[in-house]
């Protein structure tokens, strides 16, 4: 079989909950309910949702575009960084109205993955290992080696004499899970180095 | 009111949303598995995936059919995991029909596993306890769908009162059945007292190709324990002489209707 | 999609092919579940593999990888010959009655002039009279009219053709056939959902066009219920093309070529003329659209004195191929220096992985930002994580490339807008900060630009006129808000600095901005209509005109004026997405003039025609699809052996690796996405990786039985480019096919896996061939050759 069985996260949190209520129910009236009776419920532990911030968003995955409800903990102020609880669908979209396909019902892992990014990481020529870098260290060095690229490969006139003003020796690829703001912002990012060889994810 | 979900197969698409909704809303560890030549996530339910598709590929009039259906605890009116369980508290049956564990009462002697005519609870052995579907009795406590019939695309999966699931169901029969599928039926056997869970099938007559059984029934050695066992088990309620006393006890299923009085 | 995901519940019949909802988009499959429930209609799926869509579906026929050009040829044979196609449909909305020129014709594999590398379409154009209108016959009967030589060039493809290039049987090609012909009545209609399954061959284009031609002859676009409807696979694949790759501006708009040195000659050469004397040519606004662009870009900048900074932008070289395929090989020959990547793989889904790692190797810095690290960012430790498969790769010492790996945001943790497959832009916010010190891309790539500007100013260098011209005028230039740019995106007018309403307010006069036309509309002056949460829908057929926004202008069905017929009235009286009430057209958004009566302008607005195009003079290799076979194949071609695979076939001639013969990889793959996971994203996570946690080849229960192999042995896959390992699941739902008379076998990849993640397997492009369509420069992933083996 292929599951070793570990503990659920939600059994040890159901069995904390329950025992504080199994403690109080058997102090009341001195005895464990029995097994079969219906139950007053006080083993169920509460809704995880129940006092959550929720935003509007979009699944990252395919473009069905199904609309997510995210659960935060933490309003939104300046001194919380809220925590997602949980992702579901939201019932108002007339896409999915709240469904969601196997990968979008796991969103909340997705976005809170332990395989996250969270520095910069440099790769030197030759190295074996990342080391870590600041930002303020990364972006001079990277506009430094674009600029040293684009002085080298930079076209103002071909040999025709014609001005094309295109950067040949630098190319740029792009995701398709950049909004269209962040894309075309790459596209004045683009045009203003003079870089034509472009192509993203949407044409593969 | 007693509640009941609707698994109509015909419509199961085998995206395994349902899975990982439940794995998700119950916060379960996740396990990474070995190989084992199918696209069914694993050979059976465990202690940590409480709602498993099954993928069944079966040769019909000379071609391949690939059958899907999703597979959890069927809440049995009769439920046979309730009649074997000797530990006071660890199973209990909600006013609207669901069969749950109180995981603190339950003990790990895993009687219910042999009680339970679907093979569904699966004792862990990292615990030392018995889990299964809670037909996120959490989210139901609330007026909320469990977190599987929320997420399914295909409407493959409903939930509310079990008068209108079996309604439905039965005009989803009579709809299939015009569209030619003759032995098309609903799938509520009655060895348990009918399920909280119950199916649409393109065919009835052959449960097994989707894997459910075909007339499950509670085991004749929980059966034999059920009897006498109800009146020890009503002179318990009456004399208050449980716990100890009878470590073993088993309180037989009730009818829904006597569970309603105790709903708070 | 010309419809939309929720359009598809209105079918009759659902035709998928070249997709696989139930497993990709099983969101979007509802509809076609409650088109079969509710509507009754009938889902037909033709692929290689019984998959879960084949599973629910009433009719399932498996074809040879790469042959859906000879069935959707049979299909348009069946349908004229049976007459089965709504004539009526066929006569006002397409090019069927448009002559052509003389001396077009087709012989032995290739159309008339083939000039032994490349055509000259001289013989491939419309006839036109003095006026420059095209000559037409309505009747439909002139020899040189599109539907006679339509009917001519697909005769080859007779239901006996289909069966023996396809591999299914005769029978089943005509159940099939007769199920999609259902919508030919008027008062039915069908849809086709396709997705890479089309777009991953090297005859792609043609092949969408001959879906196009089938939905055609039925008068299936524009219909509720109808359309050709790409299944996009990225939740912004359709924003991102529509804002501009390879060389392309937004909105469509090409890049100038070199030759266009001035802004007058660039709109000269690509504002169309109209071919119909009432055509609406609504592409002749092309002015209105590129100067209003370049006012965005260059802002004050742009003056009419200098063209509206026409210079700055680059020009493509004549010659010039900046797509995919070319660049990576550029990069290959260490002719490029650095990369830029935001958020894409090209390791793990470029074709032929080993000409990947290399091509990296030989830059001298590569810039990468994402939410992981991926095999792009990791590409030297190949040799280290992955030795088996990269025997031949440099070690980490042997490779120079400088590394930078940006932890950037997810999701969730930015706003902005994606536009789904049905182009409904629909507007997120960001609900949590990103991890650590990840940073969300605007401001990544600002402070980038910001920087390399600082430079400029500083140190001079190479031309820093487009650089020091493009307009950056945020609130915060180091930090741009998206709800800024999407304002600069829908467009301003530039005198009372007013939002526009959309695309119809823009000027040719410099007095407009907008970065994207076809977004036109998006945020106006009444706010973000992107954010629109309204749940109405009069017209009753899915169409919620008030739930987000959808390009172009909100119309939420392509060309809907023929979903109504010569008086306005809908071909289905039960349907009606667009109707003329005597004075105006009521329902969508009318993709026509809004008081244009029914009978004064032909309906396909966007095209110089006025009317669809059954012929399609532009496309590279032919104004009509034809079969031809993949790159690789285990057979000639059946109709053409002498020109078997596609004449206009874009490959490069350095190619590290040739293409393999038959005789040595006798099997033809497949790759494709399992339901459980996401592309090369979910191998990050748990719940996915529960799911599947390993890579298998998928093989067919005769071919395994006569290699002695059972489900769980390990088998190795071997192409010309590669090998790769992996157990083996071992199915009968892969159906042996007879090619030609010979017994044909698939075998099949999926692709989540590679050398990093939480779950670990072979990258299945070392297998894949850097094999390219002529039109689009999209590899052909699909229907290769490999050889298998028991290990």
């Amino acid at each position: 079989m292929k599951c070793k069985g570990h503990m659920s996260k939600r059994s040890s949190r159901r069995d904390f909950i329950t025992r504080s209520a199994a403690t109080t129910a058997t102090t009341a009236t001195g005895l464990a309910a029995p097994n079969g009776e219906t139950s007053n419920g006080a083993h169920i532990p509460a809704l995880k949702t129940a006092h959550t911030t929720k935003t509007n968003s979009i699944c990252p995955y395919c473009a069905v575009g199904c609309s997510v409800t995210i659960h935060t903990i933490g309003d939104k102020a300046r001194n919380v960084k809220p925590h997602i609880v949980h992702i579901e669908g939201d019932p108002e979209s007339p896409v999915n109205r709240g469904t969601l396909c196997p990968k979008g019902a796991s969103l909340e892992e997705f976005v809170q993955s332990d395989r996250r990014l969270t520095k910069v990481r440099h790769r030197a020529a030759g190295a074996k290992e990342w080391t870590d870098l600041t930002w303020e260290e990364a972006i001079p060095m990277m506009a430094s080696r674009i600029k040293a690229s684009r002085d080298k490969g930079f076209v103002e006139k071909d040999e025709k004499g014609r001005t094309v003003n295109r950067l040949g020796n630098v190319a740029m690829i792009g995701g398709c899970t950049d909004t269209n703001e962040i894309n075309y912002l790459l596209s004045k990012f683009r045009f203003s180095l003079g870089l034509l060889a472009y192509e993203n994810q949407s044409r593969l | 009111m007693i509640v009941a979900k609707l698994i109509d197969t015909t419509l199961c698409i085998g995206c395994k949303a349902c899975e990982v909704a439940c794995q998700e809303w119950n916060d379960q560890e996740y396990t990474l598995g070995t190989f084992d030549g199918s696209y069914q996530t694993m050979p059976d339910l465990a202690p940590n995936f409480w709602n498993l598709i099954k993928f069944n590929e079966v040769e019909k009039n000379g071609g391949t059919s690939w059958l899907m259906s999703k597979y959890q605890c069927m809440h049995c009116a009769d439920a046979g995991c309730i009649a074997a369980c000797p530990a006071p508290g660890a199973i209990v049956q909600l006013a609207n029909g669901t069969v749950d564990f109180a995981h603190d009462n339950c003990i790990g002697c895993g009687y219910c596993i042999t009680g339970c005519p679907f093979d569904v609870p699966k004792l862990s052995p990292t615990t030392k306890k018995v889990y299964k579907c809670t037909l996120c009795s959490d989210r139901t406590a609330v007026g909320l769908e469990p977190a599987c019939i929320k997420t399914c695309p295909t409407n493959c999966l409903t939930f509310g009162e079990r008068d209108e699931m079996i309604r439905v169901a039965d005009i989803r029969t009579r709809e299939l059945k015009a569209d030619g599928f003759k032995d098309a039926g609903v799938y509520n056997p009655q060895g348990v007292g009918g399920t909280n869970v119950i199916y649409v099938l393109n065919d009835v007559k052959q449960p097994e190709s989707y894997g459910l059984p075909k007339d499950p029934v509670i085991p004749w050695t929980v059966q034999l324990w059920k009897g006498p066992m109800k009146v020890l088990g009503t002179l318990a309620f009456v004399g208050a002489i449980l716990g100890a006393f009878f470590h073993f006890v088993i309180y037989g299923p009730q009818d829904p209707e006597v569970h309603g009085h105790d709903e708070e | 999609m010309t419809n939309g995901w929720t359009d598809v519940a209105n079918a009759d019949v659902v035709l998928v092919m070249g997709g696989n909802p139930a497993e990709n988009h099983p969101v979007g499959f509802r509809f076609v579940m409650e088109a079969k429930r509710l509507r009754k209609a009938k889902i037909v799926c033709i692929d290689p593999r019984f998959t879960r869509t084949a599973a629910v579906s009433d009719c399932y026929v498996p074809i040879r990888s790469g042959t859906d050009i000879a069935f959707l040829g049979g299909l348009i044979h069946y349908a004229v010959e049976s007459g089965k196609y709504q004539r009526k449909y066929v006569e006002q909305h397409t090019n069927a009655s448009f002559l052509i020129a003389e001396g077009f014709g087709f012989e032995n594999g290739h159309f008339s002039g083939w000039q032994g590398d490349k055509y000259d379409k001289t013989t491939w154009q419309y006839e036109l009279d003095a006026s420059g209108n095209a000559k037409t016959d309505p009747k439909l009967e002139h020899p040189r009219c599109v539907f006679q030589l339509m009917k001519k060039h697909y005769s080859r493809y007779t239901p006996e053709k289909v069966a023996e290039i396809c591999g299914c049987t005769k029978e089943e090609f005509l159940k099939a056939a007769d199920l999609i012909t259902v919508a030919a009545a008027e008062d039915k209609s069908g849809t086709v959902l396709y997705a890479l399954g089309w777009t991953h061959h090297s005859f792609a284009v043609q092949l969408i066009h001959a879906a196009a031609m089938v939905q055609l002859l039925m008068g299936n676009i524009g219909m509720p219920g109808g359309g050709v409807n790409a299944q996009r696979g990225h939740a912004n694949i359709q924003g991102s093309t529509d804002m501009g790759a390879w060389n392309m501006l937004p909105g469509y708009l090409k890049i100038p070529r070199a030759n266009l040195t001035t802004i007058e000659e660039y709109l000269k050469a690509n504002t169309p003329k109209p071919l119909q004397a009432k055509s609406l040519n609504y592409w002749g606004n092309t002015p209105k659209f590129f100067k209003s662009l370049l006012k965005a870009y260059y802002g004050k900048k742009a003056t009419e004195a200098n063209q509206y900074g026409y210079d700055w932008l680059p020009k493509i070289d004549e010659k010039g191929d900046h797509s995919w395929g070319a660049f990576f090989d550029d990069m290959f020959h260490g002719k490029l220096e650095g990369l830029i990547s935001f958020g894409m793989n090209p390791v793990a889904n470029g074709p032929n992985t080993k000409k990947m790692l290399t091509a990296l190797s030989k830059l001298k810095w590569l810039i990468v930002a994402e939410n992981f690290e991926t095999e792009t960012a990791a590409f030297w430790k190949a040799k280290t994580l992955a030795a088996k498969d990269y025997p031949l790769a440099l070690d980490e010492a042997g490779i120079s490339t400088e590394v930078f790996l940006l932890p950037a945001a997810n999701f969730a943790e930015k706003d902005g807008a994606f536009v789904n497959s049905s182009r409904w832009l629909q507007w997120k916010e960001a609900a949590t900060d990103p991890p650590g010190e990840a940073k969300r891309d605007q401001e990544i790539i600002a402070k980038l630009f910001l920087e390399i500007r600082r430079l400029y100013e500083k140190d001079g260098g190479a031309n820093p006129a487009p650089l020091m011209n493009m307009s950056w005028d945020y609130a915060k230039p180091a930090m741009p808000l998206l709800s800024e740019i999407a304002r600069e995106v829908n467009g301003v007018d530039l005198k009372t600095l007013k939002q526009l309403n959309g695309f119809g307010e823009l000027k040719d006069d410099g007095s407009t901005a907008c970065g994207n036309w076809v977004y036109s509309g998006c945020w106006t002056e009444a706010g973000n209509q992107m954010a629109r949460r309204g749940q109405v829908d009069p017209t009753g057929l899915g169409l919620y005109p008030q739930w987000s926004w959808s390009w172009p202008a909100n119309r939420r069905i392509l060309y809907n004026r023929a979903s109504a017929d010569e008086n306005g009235q809908p071909w289905d009286k039960t349907r009606a997405p667009l109707q003329w009430d005597g004075e105006r057209w009521r329902g969508d958004v009318p993709d026509y003039k809004a008081d244009a009566e029914p009978g004064s302008l032909p309906a396909f607005i966007m095209l110089p025609e006025g009317v669809a195009r059954l012929f399609a003079p532009d496309l590279v290799e032919g104004p009509f699809p034809e079969h031809y076979e993949p790159a690789e194949s285990p057979v000639l071609n059946a109709l053409h052996p002498e020109a078997s695979a596609n004449p206009m076939l874009k490959t490069y001639s350095s190619e590290p690796v040739a293409f393999g013969k038959a005789k040595d990889f006798p099997y033809v793959a497949i790759t494709y996405r399992l339901t459980e996971h996401f592309h090369y994203w979910t191998k990050h996570t748990s719940s996915s990786s529960e799911l599947q946690s390993n890579f298998f080849v998928e093989l067919p229960a005769e071919l395994a039985a006569a290699k002695g192999i059972v489900s769980g042995d390990k088998v190795r896959v071997s192409s010309a480019r590669g090998t790769l390992e992996g157990p083996a699941l071992v199915t009968k739902r892969l159906r042996t096919l007879m090619v030609n008379g010979q017994k044909t076998y698939h075998v099949g990849l999926p692709i989540h896996w590679g050398f990093v993640g939480k779950i670990t397997g072979p990258l299945i492009n070392n297998l894949t061939p850097s094999a390219y369509d002529p039109n689009s420069g999209t590899p052909e992933y699909k229907g290769f050759l490999v050889n298998l083996e028991k290990i």
